[in-house]
């Protein structure tokens, strides 16, 4: 089964439940073995596996009730030049628990680009097939979940330091 | 260029989407820059720690095993009747059997020139006075740079807290086939990994595991329909480590 584990666990984290990431897995598989005709060879097999995976989930009921994000907003500039602050260093190296609560908190759009890009470590390219969008809109939408991602975490940080 | 301007490439850098000469550019300007390499540093870690949260969840044991079986059974089945059978299975296993010794024949010489053919493109490389196309010791520049060079992706491994070092790669061939040609280096000795396409049946073939040739070790082993060979003058262990950091990857 190719991919199996993975998209297993994107499944899951699109879902945030094990039973409705093991029938995600299984409508997609056997959309996948149905539809192989219509997948071209020599493209991206893992762009086409996910994006199928990421369809059925849209159309699931857990899927019907995530905010449809239009591109128009997405294509937004977004400013890149964000000042690094030790701050934000402390962030970027914050336990696993905690980045792992931070994504969960995450929109689901922001969360699947994240997962795309840096777990699965697709390109731009790819991630684009993937997820049906252009790849302008990649490179703005994963800079603001990249961003929305370090304002969780900075307020978990602030958060914890006033604690103590 | 400005550092605004710069900064503006700042996640493309990272995620390793800038062109090789770019990027050689962009690492000029962070040994120069240090607000542009904090930042740089401060992106990495945090995209370092989301790739390592995001790998949270296994599928259940159960949950791997029903869709094996369904997967199984999905398979397309002829309805065949018992005398179809009777004739069909001993002649199908005579097919196999003659295959199967014509493969076991041919198998030394094959795996032979392919061990031969492998310490070649290895040694060439060393002795190459522009042994790589990317010379980078990123992962996250290297693995983008094979970007519709090779018919095929790949993982590579997170090499923090190993010996081992990525000094490069460029694409190279082997059987008319365009793979991948990496080379890591470990206490002053290069390993060259090849990454090629598993679709050729007889390359199934071509037995996996240790091999030691002309003072080379070698190991090889398929992977998500890719096959992978790692071959250098270092010893076994050294072999193994590294083989056991990119299956950790794949």
């Amino acid at each position: 089964m190719p991919l199996f584990d993975q998209l297993y666990n994107f499944a899951h984290w699109l879902t945030q439940d094990t039973s409705e990431a093991e029938d995600l897995v299984q409508e997609t598989y056997a959309k996948a073995l149905r539809g192989f005709s219509s997948f071209q060879a020599g493209t991206n097999f893992r762009a086409w596996i996910y994006r199928i995976l990421r369809n059925s989930f849209l159309s699931s009921r857990t899927g019907l009730k995530t905010t449809v994000v239009f591109d128009e907003e997405d294509q937004e500039t977004v400013s890149a030049t964000e000042v690094s602050t030790p701050e934000s260093l402390v962030i970027a190296q914050s336990s696993r628990e905690l980045v792992q609560s931070a994504l969960a908190e995450l929109p689901v759009h922001f969360r699947e680009i994240l997962l795309l890009c840096e777990v699965e470590e697709m390109s731009y390219q790819e991630t684009a097939q993937a997820l049906s969008i252009p790849i302008g809109t990649v490179m703005s939408r994963l800079s603001r979940a990249r961003k929305a991602l370090r304002e969780l975490l900075q307020q978990t940080f602030a958060g914890g330091a006033h604690g103590v | 260029m400005a550092c605004d301007a710069w900064r503006e490439k700042l996640d493309l850098y990272v995620d390793g989407e800038l062109a090789v000469p770019e990027a050689a550019a962009f690492s000029a300007h962070l040994r120069t820059c240090a607000d542009c390499a904090a930042d740089t540093l401060a992106r990495v870690q945090l995209k370092r720690s989301v790739s390592l949260a995001g790998k949270r969840y296994q599928p259940r044991a159960e949950f791997r095993a029903r869709m094996e079986r369904k997967l199984g059974t999905a398979k397309p089945q002829r309805s065949a009747t018992w005398w179809w059978r009777l004739i069909a299975v001993p002649a199908l296993a005579v097919v196999v059997l003659s295959v199967a010794v014509n493969l076991w024949q041919s198998e030394k010489a094959r795996r032979q020139r392919t061990l031969s053919e492998l310490t070649d493109l290895h040694v060439a490389l060393l002795a190459s006075a522009a042994p790589f196309d990317v010379v980078s010791t990123d992962r996250h520049t290297v693995k983008p740079w094979f970007q519709g060079k090779v018919p095929f992706t790949f993982n590579l491994p997170e090499l923090q807290g190993s010996e081992f070092t990525l000094l490069g790669a460029r694409v190279t061939y082997l059987d008319q086939t365009p793979g991948a040609h990496l080379v890591y280096q470990i206490r002053k000795h290069e390993i060259s990994v090849f990454i090629f396409q598993d679709r050729d049946a007889r390359a199934a073939s071509l037995s996996a595991g240790p091999v030691h040739t002309l003072s080379f070790n070698m190991n090889s082993w398929t992977q998500h329909g890719l096959r992978y060979f790692v071959v250098g003058d270092v010893g076994p262990a050294d072999i193994e480590a590294l083989s056991k950091l990119l299956r950790g990857a794949g």
